[in-house]
């Protein structure tokens, strides 16, 4: 494997910009891609993964399929349930873009499960920070940084992560005919009571929650929340994952807001779909500068900030603009890790 | 012990009055009788007159102090309660301490959104104490928790005996406002799952007051648990010990709490605190399960069973919340206790892969005879953090010595076997010369730089947690004549 290293450092010593890319399944999310293609998939392979250490580490290439079918042998997963968006996705390119699953508000997002990593930066050294243990506070946590930072502060080459055990049980409840605001609610008293919800979904009048955990916590949090039963949902919250559900489909653009999770209706005349205990919500809406500041300005009041997440004129930011001194921050992490500006230019801002 | 340097009386009166032009002259400390309470935090050994202390009641305040010692180019050391165990809030001679002591209102409790908005001076236990009505608390639980707060915990990412399973601050923390060196309010993290750009508040935390200076805290509360029960399990062997608790995880379980001591250990706790150890067992084992009464009653049966195949000696449940707390109360007065039978003890605080555990725990054994003096380990099992007490007396002539090549040697062991210098105490300046065994020259430089990202005149608690190159040149140089690392800078605490 040392070889490609040395590969990717060539290429990166050559100075000419680099967009790093696995599996390309997510070349459609961010800003723009610039620059010469960095295929990581060549670096591929699980290096240590101890199920009893709760920790796998894996080469950036690995296919996160490779992974989860590995962890999934021994009854475990990555709790940040990521998006694979097509069949290659890599480890690299979860870790990277930053984005998680249903399960994201009850078990935790990408960088709450990130615990080391070794980093090729913009002046071709390779960088070791955090390890394989979960209690770490030596040195400034740069691994959890890297984590949704886009390839832009470096090519990430191995990452640890922590996992979890599977639940012994998962139970999905329906309820029909709940309206946004009532979904809402019930979402956020439900999480202020020990109940193990470990997803929801709302939309078009229809509440989906997922249970896991313990035999006698699932069967309690049944009896105790009502609602009709699922026997077999998986399928259902891979849809939403993956995005293949009805409301995904079409060419309409799509914005992720991502808001507190208590905020009523975001009434924004458009289809939406409601996430993470309302923390999380999909719009169908054009991607156009008047829209775009239309549903940043209400989202910003709201405590919260809008993606054009797929789809749009990305011309018109695809992020939330930044206050100054953080973007000034933000330019100096990129200036230290990339003097250069190789990595990923201008993927993110 | 590091000499404590003399304060530039001239200097003093400049920064003083400079500071008393802008604050309340009741903000702000500069006669000795008056900043002598801030010459250490919990790493008293090293002790170090402030030159001015200051006290602000407000984020104008904060401001205001920022931007006079930008002006005249003073250090600020940032303080909360001084409980920290590294020394990160260990004042300079030509600084400005900035406690955070009147910043300790609870802004609000919101229940239905499960989150608490406060100062930094609150205290951890206090957000607990305030949710408590609502059945939610703050998870992180570190054992100072009565006294620390949580501007000192966003500084150390603290954990406490319930991570495994509940997480570190950086879980549990939602957003920070922080007033930056430069003069700006700036918000990181949010009320959102997520904020635009990059994840600066996960680099904030555990940045030891480095970066800028939190005004105000949004945490997490999570439901308070209806019900806790504790395993506790016998060992014949440390390794044995150690196995089962690879088998309790193997199992799909993740404890509340996983808690290991060894012989030495339980029986220097139990004469103080009579908890009912089994003072025969190499290790002890405490187990915790939480969570509604059926899910601890199916938990607990699941443990037992595990650690029975497991091979433990002896297996005892508690049956009360009183006996519960008894189990606990040996691991909780560790420390108090070592104290009570040795004149000194130094507390370390490495972690370890937990599969490394036996092997560790072995050459820490040989150590002891290697340095002459006795090693008491506590361990968070789950997670992998030591804490191994090595005792000794400083008025015997050597005894400090070798209890700081002990610690070094324990330190470097720790990085040897794929672990880390530090869990969640902190580099600070105690383990400041470690970092150089741990990180090498490029990965310092990329730390520098996150440093100069938020504070490019380098003003916020300077020459801590992070070491120059030059320093570890020095200390590799004399690495190689020495033969052994040299550890000058230990505590005797």
């Amino acid at each position: 494997m040392q070889h490609i290293i040395d590969s990717f450092k060539d290429r990166v010593r050559q100075g000419r910009p680099l967009r790093i890319r696995g599996g390309g399944t997510k070349d459609w999310y961010g800003q723009r891609l610039d620059g010469d293609v960095l295929d990581t998939r060549e670096y591929t392979g699980i290096v240590d993964y101890e199920p009893t250490e709760l920790v796998i580490t894996a080469r950036c290439g690995t296919p996160l399929a490779e992974i989860e079918a590995e962890l999934a042998q021994r009854g475990q997963m990555l709790a940040f349930e990521p998006p694979h968006f097509g069949a290659g996705a890599t480890l690299g390119g979860a870790i990277a873009s930053g984005l998680s699953g249903p399960r994201r508000a009850g078990s935790g997002a990408v960088r709450d499960f990130v615990l080391g990593c070794a980093l090729l930066d913009g002046k071709g050294d390779v960088l070791s920070f955090g390890g394989q243990v979960m209690k770490n506070v030596a040195g400034y946590d740069v691994s959890r940084l890297l984590a949704g930072s886009l390839g832009t502060l470096g090519l990430l080459l191995d990452v640890s992560v922590k996992v979890l055990p599977r639940a012994p049980r998962e139970a999905t409840l329906v309820f029909d005919g709940v309206a946004e605001i009532d979904a809402i609610r019930r979402l956020n008293e439900w999480a202020g009571r020990p109940l193990p919800i470990s997803a929801s979904c709302w939309h078009d009048g229809v509440l989906m929650v997922r249970l896991s955990g313990a035999n006698a916590a699932v069967d309690a949090a049944i009896r105790s929340l009502g609602g009709d039963v699922m026997p077999d949902c998986a399928g259902f919250w891979a849809s939403v994952r993956e995005q293949h559900h009805a409301f995904f489909g079409g060419d309409m653009p799509l914005w992720r807001l991502s808001v507190p999770s208590t905020v009523g209706a975001i009434v924004l005349g458009s289809p939406q779909l409601i996430e993470w205990g309302g923390a999380q919500r999909w719009l169908r809406a054009p991607g156009d500068a008047a829209t775009a500041d239309r549903i940043r300005a209400t989202v910003r009041a709201a405590g919260g900030h809008a993606t054009l997440f797929r789809g749009g004129d990305k011309s018109i930011g695809v992020f939330q603009p930044l206050a100054p001194p953080i973007a000034r921050i933000h330019a100096r992490l990129k200036a230290g890790f990339d003097p250069a500006g190789i990595f990923n230019p201008g993927r993110m801002y | 012990m590091i000499p404590s340097i003399p304060v530039d009386p001239e200097r003093r009166r400049a920064v003083a009055a400079a500071l008393r032009a802008v604050l309340p002259a009741r903000c702000v400390l500069a006669d000795p009788e008056d900043t002598r309470p801030y010459e250490c935090d919990g790493l008293a050994a090293y002790r170090q007159l402030p030159m001015v202390v200051t006290l602000p009641d407000d984020e104008a305040q904060v401001l205001a102090i920022l931007k006079v010692c930008r002006d005249l180019n003073v250090p600020i050391v940032p303080r909360g309660a001084g409980t920290g165990l590294s020394g990160g809030a260990q004042p300079l001679a030509d600084g400005v301490v900035i406690s955070t002591a009147r910043l300790n209102r609870i802004l609000r409790v919101e229940p239905y959104a499960r989150t608490a908005v406060v100062q930094p001076g609150v205290r951890n236990l206090a957000i607990s104490e305030a949710a408590a009505p609502f059945d939610l608390y703050y998870a992180p639980d570190p054992s100072s928790q009565i006294a620390c707060t949580i501007g000192g915990n966003v500084a150390e990412n603290s954990g406490g005996v319930h991570c495994l399973k509940y997480g570190l601050t950086v879980h549990n923390v939602l957003r920070v406002r922080v007033c930056t060196i430069e003069g700006d309010v700036i918000e990181l993290g949010g009320d959102a799952l997520d904020a635009p750009g990059l994840d600066l508040l996960a680099v904030f935390i555990g940045s030891e007051g480095m970066l800028g200076i939190v005004t105000e805290v949004t945490v997490k509360l999570v439901p308070k648990p209806a019900q806790a029960q504790v395993i506790m399990a016998s060992f014949d062997d440390v390794a044995t010990g150690g196995n089962a608790v690879a088998s309790v995880i193997a199992a799909g379980i993740i404890p509340a709490g996983l808690e290991m001591m060894d012989r030495t250990s339980s029986r220097m706790v139990e004469p103080f605190v009579k908890a009912g150890y089994d003072l025969d067992a190499a290790a002890i084992l405490l187990c915790e399960a939480d969570g509604t009464a059926l899910e601890v009653a199916e938990e607990i049966a699941r443990m037992t069973d595990v650690l029975r195949d497991a091979g433990a000696s002896a297996i005892t449940v508690s049956q009360s919340e009183a006996e519960r707390l008894r189990f606990w109360s040996g691991r909780k007065n560790a420390f108090p206790a070592a104290g009570r039978i040795s004149p000194d003890y130094y507390c370390m605080d490495g972690t370890i892969p937990r599969k490394q555990l036996a092997h560790v725990l072995a050459r820490i054994e040989e150590m002891e005879t290697t340095f002459g003096l006795r090693c008491a380990n506590v361990f968070h099992a789950g997670d992998g953090n030591m804490h191994p007490l090595i005792l000794f007396d400083a008025n015997q002539p050597g005894e400090l010595d070798r209890a700081e090549a002990f610690g070094a040697a324990i330190l470097a062991l720790c990085v040897e076997v794929g672990g880390t210098i530090t869990g969640e105490h902190g580099v600070g300046v105690e383990k400041i010369d470690s970092m150089c065994v741990q990180f090498g020259a490029k990965e310092l430089d990329a730390f520098f730089a996150v440093k100069r990202a938020f504070d490019p005149g380098m003003l916020l608690n300077p020459n801590k947690a992070i070491p120059t190159l030059q320093r570890c040149a020095e200390l590799g140089r004399m690495r190689v004549t020495g033969g052994a690392l040299p550890f000058s800078n230990l505590p005797r605490f």
